[in-house]
């Protein structure tokens, strides 16, 4: 039988992951430090995965209310408003996922209709265009420049805004650069969602890891802008819960079930174990984030330091655990410093263009990674670098 | 805690220019901070974290809980400081509760131990009684959890 010709043509549609390319060459080297990953280095906070334990214990294995527990909604609702200063009813507008990624999915599959166009900035997490194309949506990127630190100009936004636009998407801090967005730009773009009456979904899941006393504001709290966001959240990041696979989605009550009805019949509800430590760990708060935000706040200004000081021009990110130092003064491209520095030198870092092609020229450096490991990485990345200088 | 201490603490051996690096202080900043610490005493020295067991040492380690009368004038402080110099006292510190010094003794074997309690430190004649207690095994050290072996690795590269 011939499996290819069965395969759907919208999934033939979407190219291979550039991080699954790379990720082949590294997996089964024991040897490697790998900067690769986009994930902290420390496990979920003690007290959190206890909460799962506790839960387990006491027989919580059961199937939650398709919304997720209705004290995990309230505790997103009352979290959110402190941090977001935007206020939803737990009811009729918290849903609890599987991850950012499975709200990203029903949102995208809720509001695309064929051919509708889904505007994000690039480069991006690997998944939006994916996900996109899944949705039956065209995605259409917006480069962002290394010149201005990879924050999206308005005026950039405005020129891809089409009568098919429907969706426009925002990830501040960024995945892959650390990007932060200027506040006027901000205002700016949340003034072309109200003209153009498009939707935002607004990525916020590094929204907690920001530097230099930074306070974030996200475009929901623009005028006009609660209405038509999704905001998007999860514990992966801040809390350290990657693999506990537990996010969640606001939005206004129709949004909210429309999203609602695909993950009703797709996924149920998310783990009860997931959201029993979630519970926790929004009872935990900053108490539970602020010591590995500050730590890698110092490991950024080691990694950026370094970097600089051996010629990768690298800007000071405001966010996230990414550097995105531009490579090219090495003569080579993202991709051949990738594998040249892994072949040679046993380092991982990501090919900038796995992340859209104007991160070509970069490479993404995740510094969630053990001080003495990222000593040793810079050390000898360093190394080469001064080799590739000299040829 | 000042931040430099709390980032030594979980790494002694970071050089001072990576430290200043992480603090955004020069290097000179951050050596001239140390010496100023070691020199009021509040760096005491700088020790690795071992797993005895894997580094093949066989000894014992024992918890002494031990009563003393205390001294007019001096309280405890004169017989905590003469039983912390004898090289077997690991650690030695002032309890509340119902015995008065907790005494962390090395020795090659049980025997060795025994030795030292019952000769040197219940002969000491502030010394009312002891109760010793053996480590059968460690599991954390220093606020450093030991490695069961079964640890989870990461994936080498994720989105
Ligand atoms: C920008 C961004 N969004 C979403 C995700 C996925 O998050 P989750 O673990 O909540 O599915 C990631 C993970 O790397 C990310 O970087």
């Amino acid at each position: 039988m011939d499996l290819d010709a069965k395969l759907s043509d919208q999934l033939r549609g979407i190219p291979r992951s550039g991080i699954r390319d790379f990720f082949e060459l590294v997996i089964g080297r024991t040897d490697v430090i790998s900067l690769g990953v986009g994930e902290p280095d420390k496990p979920t906070p003690w007290p959190i995965r206890e909460a799962a334990i506790r839960s387990l214990e006491k027989g919580q294995t059961s199937y939650t209310s398709n919304l997720g527990l209705e004290s995990l909604r309230a505790g997103i609702a009352k979290y959110v408003e402190a941090h977001f200063r935007t206020l939803y009813d737990a009811k009729t507008e918290i849903l609890v996922t599987v991850g950012v990624s499975e709200a990203l999915d029903i949102a995208f599959r809720a509001v695309l209709n064929p051919g509708d166009e889904v505007i994000f900035h690039q480069p991006c997490y690997v998944s939006y265009a994916p996900t996109v194309t899944m949705a039956y949506g065209v995605p259409v990127p917006v480069n962002t420049r290394l010149e201005d630190n990879f924050a999206l100009r308005a005026s950039d936004v405005a020129k891809v805004i089409t009568p098919k636009s429907k969706v426009l998407v925002l990830n501040f801090p960024t995945n892959p650069t650390g990007a932060i967005e200027p506040l006027d730009e901000l205002e700016k773009i949340a003034a072309l969602c109200v003209k153009h009456d498009l939707l935002c979904f607004t990525d916020e899941i590094y929204s907690e890891l920001l530097y230099d006393g930074r306070q974030h504001k996200s475009i929901v709290e623009f005028p006009g802008m609660r209405e038509r966001t999704i905001l998007l959240h999860g514990f992966s990041k801040a809390f350290a819960m990657t693999g506990w696979r537990l996010g969640y989605a606001c939005a206004p009550p129709l949004l909210t079930a429309a999203m609602m009805k695909i993950h009703q019949y797709t996924m149920l509800c998310a783990p009860i174990m997931s959201q029993m430590a979630a519970i926790e760990a929004l009872k935990l708060g900053a108490e539970a984030y602020e010591p590995m935000r500050q730590s890698y706040e110092e490991r950024r200004n080691f990694v950026v330091g370094r970097l600089n000081a051996m010629g990768l021009h690298c800007f000071n990110p405001g966010g996230a655990f990414y550097v995105f130092p531009d490579v090219s003064s090495t003569g080579l491209t993202g991709k051949e410093f990738a594998m040249q520095l892994l072949e040679e030198h046993s380092i991982a870092v990501v090919p900038g263009g796995a992340f859209g092609p104007s991160g070509e020229s970069c490479v993404r450096c995740c510094y969630a990674t053990a001080p003495d490991l990222l000593v040793k990485a810079m050390d000898g990345m360093e190394v080469f670098v001064k080799s590739r200088k000299k040829q | 805690m000042e931040r430099l201490l709390q980032i030594l603490c979980e790494n002694a051996r970071q050089t001072n220019a990576e430290l200043g690096a992480r603090l955004g202080l020069t290097e000179a900043e951050v050596a001239a901070r140390i010496v100023a610490l070691e020199h009021d005493g509040v760096i005491l020295g700088y020790t690795p974290v071992i797993d005895r067991e894997k580094a093949g040492e066989r000894g014992v380690t024992a918890l002494i809980e031990v009563k003393i009368t205390p001294e007019s004038g001096g309280g405890f402080d004169r017989m905590a400081r003469r039983i912390s110099q004898y090289d077997q006292v690991r650690g030695c510190y002032l309890m509340s509760g119902g015995y008065d010094l907790t005494v962390i003794v090395e020795g090659k074997d049980l025997y060795d131990v025994a030795k030292f309690v019952a000769e040197k430190l219940s002969t000491l004649g502030a010394v009312l009684s002891t109760a010793t207690h053996f480590q059968l095994r460690v599991y954390k050290h220093d606020g450093v959890l030991l490695r069961s072996g079964d640890e989870e690795e990461r994936l080498p590269i994720s989105p």
